[in-house]
């Protein structure tokens, strides 16, 4: 069996958020890219099972959509351990377009357990995951916290409301993840950094998709009024300020 | 054409974010001359689901059958699709929610429309429809307009105001051709009834790491009583195992957006803002004067969370008597 993980190409989560020019594109310069941090959990998810399965698990694949320019987070995911890797040389603008790529690495390839990330710590989207699964027609389970494999058996938890479910699920799907997927990330080791360097890259061109979104510009959010300072001592003076001024309570 | 509210229940409850959802496709709906049906799935009797026509939902469709339980975002998809061709849809409005999250991408796949997910205000236009959403953790926001013939949209809970607007209600029991009982198999369910959603909560008090210990708790417990608010707190105390994970807010945990959130021993890192940058006034109590919570808070006081939450508690008790 095959694990394919999806991995996006994120600015680091602790970027200011600035934009060129007509407020249509991040300004990039200075930015640090990392491994969209869910993808990263995942892919440490996906290594772990892969080890345990006894063999069960043949191999453990990355995929992303981006230019040339996110192969060293490609490459990052191939030194934490991931076997190979595919990208579709494309700019990863819009989520249906990015999971019609993706379906088609699945179809080509036959993965039977796919991994996403909840969203993308950028555009925070929510939706390549899902889109995917039904691009290829098979189930898909959301805001997934924990991924087990006794006996070749997938076992998954999903968070609900006030709590959680214990799922079953025959392959192939696509698993969602979250928070709780695994604990922290796998950082890469010299030897893994070394093997990296070696593994396979399958580079492909973008099949044609349909645009059923267009992007118009961004916008920052108004700057927040200086914080009102409360004397530590008189907090009747919040509660006044929370009910006259602010209306919330 | 019409527009298509998928609403969500909870122990026999419709969620506040359904009539969210309402609201949002009515003020679509008065824009574009198109009537609004919601869709319910659940087991939810009559009188609950008419809840829905005081916020001007005129029809419901409702399967209340047990085969639908297993929540399956495949057959939901298809289940969805069906009753968009039955209703004649081109408008679909879910929650930013778990379920909503699980449906709605697969749904734009199925029926090629355009999807504009986390959703924050209500439209900028009509024709083409044109949506600001929530981008980079609530740093930014952005306009998207949508191309396709169809839309779905997700809104995010306690950001668009709920408007009664009362109609006659016309609900509809409905038997769908497509099967429920998909390819998920719960085995199990562990689940908490009755506790305030985070998600929902329209207060949320919040703690942090300056309160050193999760045995310091009871006066965040007490200060969330008075208010009845919802209980949160920050990475590090879920981290530490001081509370639940289920309480951690912030990029990696839940995104809420309270109309108060008070942050109490909470430095403000950017991955915490990033969870409650929706918060629409934001009260902070921590020691640091320097703390970058500052920064984001509406009011805040410096001072010894031991002595403050104790006397705020006391200002509240003071206030609703």
């Amino acid at each position: 069996m095959k694990i394919l993980v999806c991995l996006g190409n994120v600015p680091d989560t602790t970027t200011k958020i600035r934009f060129d020019g007509e407020m249509k594109n991040l300004a990039t310069e200075g930015v640090q890219w990392v491994i969209n941090p869910w993808d990263e959990l995942a892919l440490t998810r996906a290594l772990e099972i892969k080890e345990g399965s006894g063999g069960k698990i043949e191999k453990v694949s990355v995929v992303n959509v981006g230019k040339a320019d996110a192969e060293p987070t490609i490459r990052k995911a191939l030194a934490i351990g991931a076997d190979d890797a595919y990208r579709i040389d494309a700019d990863p603008s819009d989520a249906y377009f990015i999971a019609a790529q993706i379906a088609e690495v699945v179809k080509n390839n036959n993965f039977e357990i796919i991994f996403a990330g909840k969203e993308s710590s950028d555009f925070n989207g929510s939706a390549v995951g899902s889109m995917l699964a039904e691009f290829l027609d098979i189930p898909s389970v959301s805001a997934v916290s924990a991924f087990d494999f006794p006996d070749g058996k997938v076992v998954l938890k999903r968070d609900i409301d006030g709590g959680k479910e214990t799922i079953g699920i025959d392959t192939p799907f696509v698993t969602i993840v979250q928070k709780g997927i695994s604990i922290n990330p796998r950082i890469p080791a010299m030897r893994g950094i070394m093997m990296a360097r070696t593994k396979p890259i399958n580079v492909s061109q973008p099949v044609a998709v349909d645009t059923l979104v267009e992007y118009e510009t961004f916008e920052l959010p108004e700057a927040k009024a200086e914080c009102k300072m409360v004397d530590p001592e008189n907090t009747d003076a919040l509660v006044d300020l929370l009910h006259n001024e602010a209306k919330v309570i | 054409m019409s527009i298509i509210v998928f609403t969500e229940n909870r122990g026999g409850k419709l969620k506040k974010s359904s009539f969210e959802a309402i609201s949002y496709a009515m003020n679509i709906a008065e824009n574009t001359s198109k009537p609004v049906v919601a869709v319910s799935v659940g087991e939810l009797g009559d009188d609950e689901l008419s809840a829905l026509a005081k916020y001007g939902a005129a029809k419901i469709v409702s399967v209340n059958d047990p085969a639908w339980k297993s929540n399956d975002s495949q057959a939901y998809t298809k289940l969805m699709a069906e009753i968009a061709e039955k209703e004649n849809a081109d408008t679909f409005i879910f929650s930013h929610s778990n379920e909503g999250k699980a449906i709605a991408p697969r749904l734009a796949v199925k029926l090629k429309a355009g999807l504009i997910t986390n959703i924050t205000g209500v439209p900028a236009n009509f024709s083409p429809l044109t949506i600001k959403r929530k981008t980079y953790n609530g740093s930014a926001f952005q306009l998207m307009k949508i191309k396709a013939d169809k839309a779905v949209l997700t809104i995010n809970p306690n950001s668009c105001d709920v408007v009664e607007k009362p109609v006659d209600v016309n609900i509809e029991k409905f038997s769908p051709s497509v099967a429920g009982d998909g390819a998920t198999k719960v085995e199990n369910v562990d689940v908490v009834t009755g506790k305030i959603l985070l998600t929902e909560a329209p207060i949320v008090v919040s703690g942090g790491r300056g309160l050193k210990s999760g045995d310091n708790w009871g006066m965040i417990e007490q200060l969330g009583e008075v208010l009845g608010a919802g209980l949160a707190c920050s990475r590090p105390v879920s981290d530490e195992g001081w509370r639940s994970h289920e309480e951690h807010v912030g990029q990696t945990g839940k995104i809420i957006a309270p109309d108060l959130y008070i942050a109490v021993g909470i430095s403000g890192a950017i991955q915490h803002i990033g969870g409650v940058s929706g918060a629409k006034v934001l009260v902070a109590i921590d020691k640091d004067k320097e703390a970058p919570i500052f920064k984001y808070a509406d009011y805040g006081i410096i001072g010894d969370a031991f002595e403050v939450v104790p006397r705020l508690i006391e200002s509240l008790q003071k206030f609703k008597a």
